[in-house]
């Protein structure tokens, strides 16, 4: 076999081996290379000597690879003889139906666990306050830090806007009724029962859900999470813990923050657009809910804090090792804390309605 | 020698380099001149700035001071188009492999050609299975990083460090971690490649059998005194070095009057 001219990868015109290429040759015979007017080569050179190689094994004709530049040799004994082999199918593709099976199993599943996960870490609580824990209080003052005072800004700024424009689309409809003052009252009563809990929880599972989420898939591509296995240190106190706890202690005052907040800046819109007077609107507040409303909210609020302390953990806990999987980690603990929060909401309305509240 | 004339030969050189990070200085006084097509050994104990001085040679570290020369251009001086043209050369074997985790072995060793390259699909396809049979991943194209064992993702990372041909290879650390078979193989890798390729080969290692059995020349990385304090091949260090400490590594002894465990 006669190899002429420039062979670099570069060129693009590397030739491929006609697979019947050697075909014509007898078994066990032998195939020398010309190479008197090789002029320069790079591994696309290589490339096609692979070819040779493994056309030659299927033939049965031997390379004589010393006719060969020695460098090129000795690349070319680097590789093997058979191409790769493609991996085997495994298994055949589910139907439908057994799909439909597969997902109810495993979401039943995920319940169960995230049910567990959520028992240990009450089973740890109790045994915090009662004095047994083996939760370190620095790791749940940090979280608490976090997931408090830190989120105080933008919870305000979002719930002030959201009163704001309640307050907004309320008076432009009332004031043709000409029962402006009635805004004071909607913007009460939709802050304290809807917006104030489910607003500041899709915040928290943005901000703090997919923060923990993050934090633990990354830990457990560290093999920190193996580190605290083999200790046996468990991972619901150590981790899960503090983070659902923190959510849940901090989760009602932000509520009320946001409840606060956000009846200013109704009031702020009333008092610029409308004829209240400020008094006017504080009674029409106060009166418009009462306590029964505020502490549907309020247990709203914690409900949701759990959820998304818990939910995120245990998506960060079963997440995969790489970056990527950190990235989808997060993803998904925000999709499913904000989702979640909303159906829990869902749930919360047809309760409310079943207990009159 | 680092105060021998530069020959033809010489690839990579390096001047009264001094290396830090901010007010921390790492080492200084680095002087060295790597022939072309030898496989030069940075030696030292842990922590004396062997990983730092192959960052500057790769540019993600600028020295402080001295010059770095590849065949005879200022590396640092240069613009940084022509250092990127440079960089092109290099091929880099990092610790743990540093494959992109989001993409199969594949992916990893395709991702330069594609990006770097105007080579046609078809052969970029064929340059990585090219790539990958020389190390012997040839099975593992459609795995992703976190499914292969620390020796695969080591040299699935070699495949990758060659996929744009370089002729100056950089490995950092790359028989740490793996058993001593699978070390001597990577080592006949490294040989074979060097010899294949005629590529020029920088390795920082502290595995004494992988060091003796395929560095020509090196130096040797004091991490008290923050200078080198030695140059030669690791067998010359090991029969003929006077210094102590260098006599102790190289032979696996501690030091007269080191009383620490």
């Amino acid at each position: 076999m006669a190899l002429t001219g420039r062979w670099m990868t570069r060129d693009a015109a590397l030739p491929v081996l006609p697979d019947d290429a050697l075909d014509a040759l007898p078994k066990g015979d032998t195939l020398g290379f010309d190479i008197a007017g090789l002029e320069s080569w790079d591994s696309g050179f290589v490339a096609f000597l692979w070819d040779v190689k493994r056309a030659g094994q299927k033939t049965g004709v031997t390379l004589r690879t010393e006719t060969l530049p020695p460098a090129a040799a000795r690349l070319l004994g680097l590789l093997p003889d058979q191409a790769a082999e493609p991996p085997a199918q495994t298994g055949r593709k589910p139907g439908f139906v057994e799909q439909i099976g597969d997902r109810t199993f495993a979401a039943l599943t995920e319940t169960g666990i995230i049910a567990e996960l959520g028992a240990q870490a009450v089973k740890g609580g109790l045994q915090a306050v009662a004095g047994r824990g083996r939760m370190r209080m620095a790791d749940l003052l940090a979280n608490l830090t976090d997931a408090g005072p830190r989120a105080l800004l933008i919870v305000g700024v979002v719930n002030f806007l959201l009163g704001a424009i309640l307050a907004f689309v309320g008076a432009v409809q009332l004031e043709k009724f000409a029962a402006g003052i009635y805004v004071a009252s909607l913007v009460g009563i939709a802050m304290v029962r809807e917006m104030a809990a489910v607003m500041t929880a899709i915040i928290m599972a943005g901000r703090t859900g997919g923060a923990y989420a993050a934090r633990i898939s990354t830990m457990l591509g560290n093999e920190e999470i193996d580190a605290l296995e083999v200790f046996s240190i468990p991972v619901s106190s150590y981790l899960v813990l503090p983070a659902v706890l923190s959510l849940t202690i901090t989760m009602p005052f932000l509520y009320l923050y946001g409840c606060l907040i956000g009846m200013l800046g109704g009031f702020v819109v009333a008092i610029a657009m409308l004829d209240v007077t400020g008094a006017g609107y504080f009674h029409y507040t106060v009166t418009a809910f009462g306590i029964g409303q505020f502490l549907f909210g309020l247990s709203k609020s914690i409900v949701f804090g759990a959820f998304i302390g818990l939910t995120s953990c245990r998506i960060g806990l079963k997440a995969g090792r790489s970056a990527a999987d950190v990235g989808v980690a997060a993803t998904r603990a925000v999709v499913v804390g904000i989702v979640g929060v909303i159906a829990l909401d869902a749930l919360f309305a047809v309760i409310a309605d079943v207990l009159n509240i | 020698m680092p105060d021998a004339p530069m020959t033809p030969d010489t690839l990579l050189s390096m001047r009264d380099v001094t290396l830090a990070f901010g007010p921390k200085l790492i080492q200084r006084g680095i002087s060295l001149d790597i022939r072309r097509g030898s496989i030069f050994a940075v030696m030292g104990g842990s922590g004396c700035g062997k990983s730092t001085l192959l960052k500057s040679m790769i540019g993600l570290l600028r020295p402080v001071e001295g010059r770095f020369e590849v065949q005879g251009e200022d590396y640092w001086a240069a613009t940084p188009a022509r250092r990127e043209a440079i960089n092109h050369r290099f091929g880099v074997l990092f610790q743990s492999g540093a494959l992109w985790s989001s993409m199969t072995i594949g992916e990893n060793v395709a991702l330069p050609m594609q990006m770097l390259t105007d080579l046609p699909p078809a052969t970029v396809s064929r340059m990585v299975a090219l790539k990958l049979g020389f190390v012997g991943l040839s099975n593992a194209v459609d795995l992703f990083p976190s499914e292969i064992s620390g020796g695969m993702r080591k040299r699935a990372g070699l495949a990758r460090a060659l996929a744009l041909d370089p002729d100056i290879l950089f490995f950092d650390e790359p028989s740490a971690g793996l058993d001593p078979i699978t070390s001597a193989r990577l080592d006949d890798l490294i040989l074979n490649l060097r010899d294949g390729l005629g590529a020029t080969i920088v390795i920082v290692s502290h595995e004494l059998p992988s060091l003796f059995r395929i560095a020509d020349s090196g130096i040797f990385l004091d991490a008290r005194s923050k200078t080198p304090i030695a140059h030669g091949s690791p067998a010359e260090l090991r029969d003929h070095c006077a210094d102590p400490q260098v006599h102790a590594f190289m032979t696996r002894e501690r030091e007269e009057g080191d009383s620490t465990p």
